[in-house]
C-alpha cells in the first residue's frame, strides 16, 4: 500500500483513450437508432419499405449498440484505467489490450452489418450469429487475461473494491455468453440452440437477466466505487459495506432470471424462486446505492457547482429507483399487469438511460481531461446543459412509458360482464400514440445531449496540452 | 454414506449462508477497520504525490479547501 514512486509508472492509457472516444461515438449511434425506431412506432412509413430499415431488424441493432457498443466500451475504458491506477502498474499482456479494442470494434461493426441484413439467433441481447459469438468469446477471454493479469502483477497489497466488481463482471459475462451461445451451426449464418423448449427459455433469461445484473450493474458499480469518491474528493462512505455489497450482489443476482418467464411453460416452482430471489435482491442493490450517495455526506454543496458529480449522483438515484421497481415488477401479481406492456420498456430505460448512461457519462467527463492532459473539460457549462437535456429526456421517456404501460395492462385485462374483452388490441395501441410521441421527444433530447458531449470532448482533445486550467469554485 | 440430491442442495445453501455471515463479521470486525480506511483512501495517494511535486491540481470544478 505504501508505494513511493507511484507517479512514475508508465501507464498504458492509449487503449483507455481509444475506448473513451468510442464510448461517446457509440453513445450517439445507439441512441440515434433508438430515436429512429421510436419514430417508426408513430410514423410507420419511416421504414421506407426497406427490409433492412424495418423495426424488427433495427430494434436488436439499437439494444446491441447501446449495451455492447456504448456501455461495454465505457466499461473497457474505465476498468483498464481503474485497474492500472489502483494497482499502480501498467496493463498486463502488452499488445493484447490493443487487440481487445480492435476486436471489440470489429464485433460492433459486424453486428451493425448482420442485424439489419436479418441474421439473428432470435435470442434477446444475444442475437448475433455463431461466427460473431466466437469472436466475442475470444475478445472477452483476452480482456479477462489483461485485467486479471494486471491484478496479479499489482504493486499494492490490497485490491481496491472497484476491481472486485469489474473482475466479477468480466468473469460472469464470459460464463454467461459461452453458456447461452452453445449452438449447432447449420451454415455460415444460421444455427440452432443446443437447448430445447423451456430449458432454452430458462438459459436465455439466465443469460439475459445476468447481462443486466453483471454487465449493466456490477460493472457500472465498479465505475461508481472509483469515480464517485474521486470526483467528490472523499473516500467511499463505508468500505466495509462495499465488501458485503459485492458478495451479496453476486451471490443473489444469478437466481433472478426466471422472473422474465412468469406464467409461461417454466415450472411454477422455478418462477417462484425467481420472484423471491428478485425481491431479496432489493437489499444489496439499495445497500450499494446508499453507499454511493452517502459518500457525499457532509459535502452536498458540491452538487451545486459540479455538473459531473451531479451526473454521478443522479445516476445513483435512478439506480435506486429502478432497483426498487424491478423487484416489485418481479412479483407475479404485479407482473401479470406489467408484462408485455410499455411499463417494461420504461423500467429498462430508467435503468439504462438513468443509471448506466449517466454514471458512464459522469465517468467520461472525469476521465477525458485526465487522459488528454487537461485540467478540465473544454466547457463546464455545456456539461451542465447536457445534464439537463439528459435528465429531462429520461423523465419524459419513463413517465410516458409508465402511463402507457399501465394503461395497456388495464385495457388488455378488462372484461365485460358477459366475459368478452372490453377492448381490442388495436384500441390499446391507438391509446398509446400520444405517449409514443412523448417518448420520441425524450429520446431526441438524450441524443442532443450526446452530441454536445462529443463536441465538448473533441474541443478538449484538440486544445493545447494543459491549456484548460481547472476552475476553483467557492 | 448416502445423501440424496435434495439434502445435498440444502446443505450447500446452509454452507453459503454461513460463508456470507462470516464475510459480514469479518468485514465489520474492529481489527479490520484501519486496513479498510487505508484502502478507501488509497485512490487519492497518487494525486497527493502529484500535488506535492508540481502543485498542479488535476481536479476540475471544486474547492480544494473543503
Amino acid at each position: 500500500m505504501s508505494q513511493s514512486n507511484a507517479s512514475s509508472v508508465d501507464y498504458n492509457f492509449d487503449v483507455v483513450r481509444q475506448f473513451t472516444v468510442m464510448t461517446v461515438i457509440w453513445g450517439i449511434f445507439g441512441t440515434l437508432v433508438g430515436v429512429l425506431i421510436a419514430a417508426q412506432l408513430i410514423w410507420p412509413a419511416l421504414n421506407f419499405e426497406t427490409p433492412w430499415l424495418t423495426y424488427s431488424r433495427l430494434r436488436p441493432l439499437h439494444t446491441n449498440a447501446v449495451i455492447f457498443a456504448f456501455g461495454t466500451s465505457a466499461l473497457f475504458a474505465t476498468s483498464y484505467y481503474v485497474v492500472q491506477r489502483t494497482c499502480k502498474t501498467t496493463l498486463f499482456g502488452g499488445k493484447l489490450a490493443s487487440f481487445t479494442f480492435w476486436g471489440w470494434q470489429l464485433v460492433i461493426v459486424l453486428a451493425a452489418i448482420t442485424l439489419p441484413m436479418g441474421y439473428t439467433s432470435s435470442k434477446e441481447y444475444a442475437e448475433l450469429e455463431w461466427p460473431i459469438d466466437i469472436l466475442i468469446a475470444v475478445v472477452w477471454i483476452s480482456y479477462a487475461i489483461v485485467f486479471f493479469g494486471t491484478l496479479v502483477k499489482r504493486k499494492t497489497s490490497h485490491i481496491y473494491v472497484a476491481n472486485w466488481f469489474f473482475g466479477g463482471f468480466i468473469l460472469t459475462v464470459a460464463v454467461l455468453h459461452i453458456g447461452n451461445s452453445m449452438v449447432i451451426p447449420v451454415s455460415m449464418m444460421k444455427s440452432y440452440s443446443i437447448y430445447s423448449g423451456a430449458i432454452d427459455a430458462m438459459m436465455q433469461w439466465w443469460y439475459g437477466h445476468n447481462a443486466v445484473g453483471f454487465l449493466l450493474t456490477a460493472g457500472f458499480l465498479g465505475i461508481m466505487y472509483y469515480f464517485v469518491p474521486k470526483q467528490a474528493e472523499r473516500p467511499v462512505y463505508s468500505y466495509r459495506l462495499s465488501i458485503v455489497h459485492f458478495w451479496a450482489l453476486v451471490s443473489l443476482y444469478i437466481w433472478a432470471g426466471p422472473h422474465h418467464l412468469h406464467y409461461t411453460a417454466l415450472p411454477d416452482w422455478a418462477q417462484s424462486v425467481g420472484m423471491v430471489m428478485s425481491i431479496v435482491l432489493f437489499l444489496p442493490s439499495w445497500g450499494g446505492m446508499i453507499n454511493g450517495i452517502m459518500t457525499l455526506s457532509g459535502a452536498w454543496h458540491k452538487l451545486r457547482h459540479d455538473p459531473i458529480l451531479r451526473f454521478l449522483i443522479v445516476s445513483l438515484s435512478f439506480y435506486g429507483m429502478s432497483t426498487f421497481e424491478g423487484p416489485m415488477m418481479a412479483i407475479k401479481s404485479v407482473n401479470a399487469l406489467s408484462h408485455y406492456t410499455d411499463w417494461t420498456i420504461g423500467h429498462v430505460h430508467s435503468g439504462a438511460l438513468g443509471w448506466v448512461a449517466m454514471v458512464s457519462i459522469g465517468a467520461m467527463y472525469h476521465l477525458i481531461p485526465v487522459l488528454f492532459n487537461q485540467g478540465r473539460m473544454y466547457s463546464i457549462k455545456l456539461i451542465n446543459v447536457h445534464f439537463w437535456l439528459h435528465t429531462t429526456g429520461i423523465v419524459l421517456y419513463i413517465v410516458a412509458m409508465w402511463i402507457s404501460g399501465v394503461m395497456q395492462g388495464l385495457m388488455w385485462r378488462a372484461v365485460n360482464t358477459d366475459g368478452t374483452l372490453t377492448y381490442s388490441f388495436v384500441e390499446s395501441l391507438t391509446a398509446s400514440y400520444p405517449f409514443y410521441f412523448i417518448r420520441f421527444v425524450g429520446g431526441v433530447l438524450v441524443v442532443a445531449g450526446f452530441l454536445l458531449m462529443a463536441y465538448n470532448m473533441f474541443k478538449t482533445i484538440y486544445a493545447k496540452d494543459d491549456s484548460l486550467k481547472p476552475v476553483a469554485i467557492g | 454414506m448416502m445423501i440424496d440430491y435434495g439434502t445435498l442442495r440444502g446443505l450447500i445453501a446452509l454452507l453459503i449462508l454461513a460463508l456470507f455471515i462470516i464475510i459480514v463479521v469479518w468485514s465489520y470486525s474492529k481489527k479490520r477497520k484501519n486496513a479498510f480506511d487505508e484502502a478507501a483512501n488509497s485512490i487519492f495517494e497518487e494525486d497527493k504525490e502529484k500535488t506535492e511535486l508540481s502543485d498542479v491540481n488535476s481536479k476540475q470544478e471544486s474547492n480544494k479547501n473543503v
